[in-house]
């Protein structure tokens, strides 16, 4: 499709599209994106619990058949239509541009909470010289230091604790972003994912030498045969798989719209997904050698002491382990600081995708863009989280807009952009022409068939379960609000804003529409 | 650790770090076109 108001030769109306430099920028930020707080504290008990060192058959499959398959869909609409979430699907085909904009309302849940988390890391990583814990981790995290109200509601009580280092990260997360996509958020990527990887391998290396660390090990890597067998173990997989490598969200549309026209898409993508498992696995030796330890000083098993992972690992087991470990300051601030870096390349890919959005829509500049979105995202989050309240509601939003957010937006895609709008041979095809592992026949089975399943599937047992079960013994209006509410509230948003005109000075009218033809690419 | 465990380590620790090695590979092969910007590319401009 040729943009005729735009003859060879015209002037630019507006300054050209911001791209990487080099894809090798752009795999730097994608990894970013994609390694999280996740993968520390979350793949190494999925693991655990889903059949241990058995795990790694259902998890590659899963990696092979739905996580890579997925994240070249999102390389691939974000590439050949060169927008934010919105802008692309709508050149896909306008009826889509409803699915972006539910990408980005999931995208402004996520980016409120997740910073605070942050915040969290960064005061820990300060709190590890002191060890301000003391003896009790678990009632310093909940009384003293987020000084948890026992009233489950939406307070505005400050914890200054928590609101101090939440606006630092706020102010400088945005400034990232108002600095660019190359000059900002790649060379903030260039910077902290080596720093990353360095900590993250120091702090592997320590908890290897403590006693103990075999027995982790032992635990996490010892195979249930008999788990594979239960397709709990394979959801899980998928879910881990899915959740972890950053697909369905609008984060590879967007930065995949950076990429120069010839960019080896397949190429790059392996690279993304294999570095992302490769720190899932260098995590759960960390964390399950650490774990090994905190049994071996409590004279216990590695099951009695290993708890659930997630918030609880991080902030309560792991201040246990600091204080215990040789050179435990140390081993604090590798592992908040692990935390901090990991959170923080995540967060600036959650929110990309928001001021990507905006931007295109509004036809500005990035700084002011930036502003615009960056200063009220920013006001709600420092708003509702850094409360004595703001625990519940980060626990509810995470788990709704996780399960029936991401999950159902996936969903939906995969299931429209098949069957409804066709446009896998399309989108296929244009991967196929610019990279060096082509996608065929298998691809669209896995995108158009196996994914639904798998995703149906998951989304399904969640529902059932959150229905039966309740979340949490949490009181019902609190749930049905920012839980059910939330999650229903976040598609009228995407139907009311995919209803608003593009105006003039938007990107929608800009000159680069389409993939490169084939004579082109094959120059 | 048992040897079960110490195999399925090794195991995963090779599955998971060969992909990654073979996919670098696999890109070191296919070398970027730096010498292109996008736009030449775009059939419309």
């Amino acid at each position: 499709m040729s943009n005729l108001s735009h003859p060879k030769g015209a002037p630019p109306a507006k300054p050209p599209r911001e791209m990487w430099s080099t894809r090798k920028v752009f795999i730097l930020a994608a990894i970013g994106s994609a390694v999280g707080l996740g993968n520390i504290w979350r793949f190494p008990y999925v693991a655990y619990e889903n059949g241990g060192g058995a795990f790694i058959i259902p998890y590659l499959v899963a990696l092979l058949t739905a996580g890579i398959p997925l994240l070249f869909l999102d390389y691939a609409v974000g590439h050949r239509h060169r927008g934010s979430a919105p802008l692309a699907y709508r050149r896909l085909t306008p009826k889509a541009e409803g699915l972006g904009w539910w990408q980005v309302a999931i995208c402004f849940i996520i980016s409120i909470y997740y910073a605070v988390i942050i915040a969290w890391a960064g005061m820990y990583m300060i709190f590890s010289f002191t060890e301000a814990w003391g003896a009790d981790p678990a009632t310093f995290f909940i009384s003293d230091f987020l000084q948890v109200s026992e009233n489950i509601n939406i307070g505005f009580d400050f914890v200054p604790n928590v609101l101090i280092p939440l606006v630092i990260v706020w102010a400088l997360v945005l400034l990232v972003l108002a600095a660019g996509v190359q000059k900002g958020i790649g060379r903030a990527n260039i910077i902290f994912l080596p720093l990353l990887l360095v900590m993250f391998l120091l702090l592997v290396i320590q908890s290897l030498f403590l006693p103990g660390a075999a027995d982790g090990l032992d635990a996490l890597f010892t195979p249930d045969w008999g788990a594979l067998t239960n397709t709990g173990v394979w959801a899980a997989a998928y879910g881990q798989i899915f959740f972890s490598l950053s697909v369905a969200f609008g984060i590879m549309v967007t930065y995949a719209s950076y990429l120069k026209r010839k960019t080896d898409l397949t190429g790059s993508g392996f690279v993304v997904a294999f570095s992302n498992s490769g720190f899932e696995i260098l995590a759960g030796i960390g964390v399950f050698a650490a774990v090994g330890f905190m049994a071996f000083t409590a004279g216990a098993e590695v099951g009695e002491v290993a708890g659930s992972g997630g918030i609880g690992l991080a902030f309560i087991a792991f201040p246990t382990i600091i204080s215990e470990a040789p050179l435990g300051a140390l081993l604090g601030v590798l592992f908040f600081g692990s935390l901090v870096f990991a959170g923080f390349t995540s967060l600036i890919s959650i929110i990309e995708v928001i001021i990507s959005a905006v931007q295109d829509k509004l036809g500005m500049g990035r700084v002011k863009t930036t502003w615009i979105v960056g200063i009220p995202l920013a006001l709600i989050s420092i708003l509702l989280f850094p409360t004595t309240t703001g625990l519940n509601l980060l626990d509810v939003t995470d788990a709704f807009v996780n399960n029936f957010g991401i999950m159902a937006c996936a969903l939906v895609t995969v299931l429209l952009l098949t069957y409804a709008f066709r446009k896998l041979p399309l989108l296929g095809g244009h991967v196929s022409d610019v990279s060096s592992i082509k996608l065929g026949l298998g691809w669209r089975i896995l995108v158009g068939i196996l994914s639904p399943i798998v995703l149906g599937y998951i989304l399904i047992s969640e529902l059932i379960k959150k229905i039966q079960e309740g979340y949490a013994e949490m009181p019902t209006w609190f749930v049905g609000v920012f839980g059910w509410g939330m999650v229903v509230a976040l598609i009228v948003v995407a139907l009311v804003l995919s209803l608003i005109p593009w105006s003039s000075k938007s990107a929608a009218n800009d000159p680069v529409l389409d993939a490169p033809n084939k004579k082109e690419v094959s120059k | 650790m048992s040897t079960a465990a110490i195999i399925m380590l090794i195991i995963s620790i090779l599955t998971v770090w060969g992909g990654l090695g073979l996919a670098l590979v696999n890109l070191q092969r296919h070398p970027e076109d730096d010498t292109r910007m996008p736009e030449e590319h775009a059939p419309e401009l």
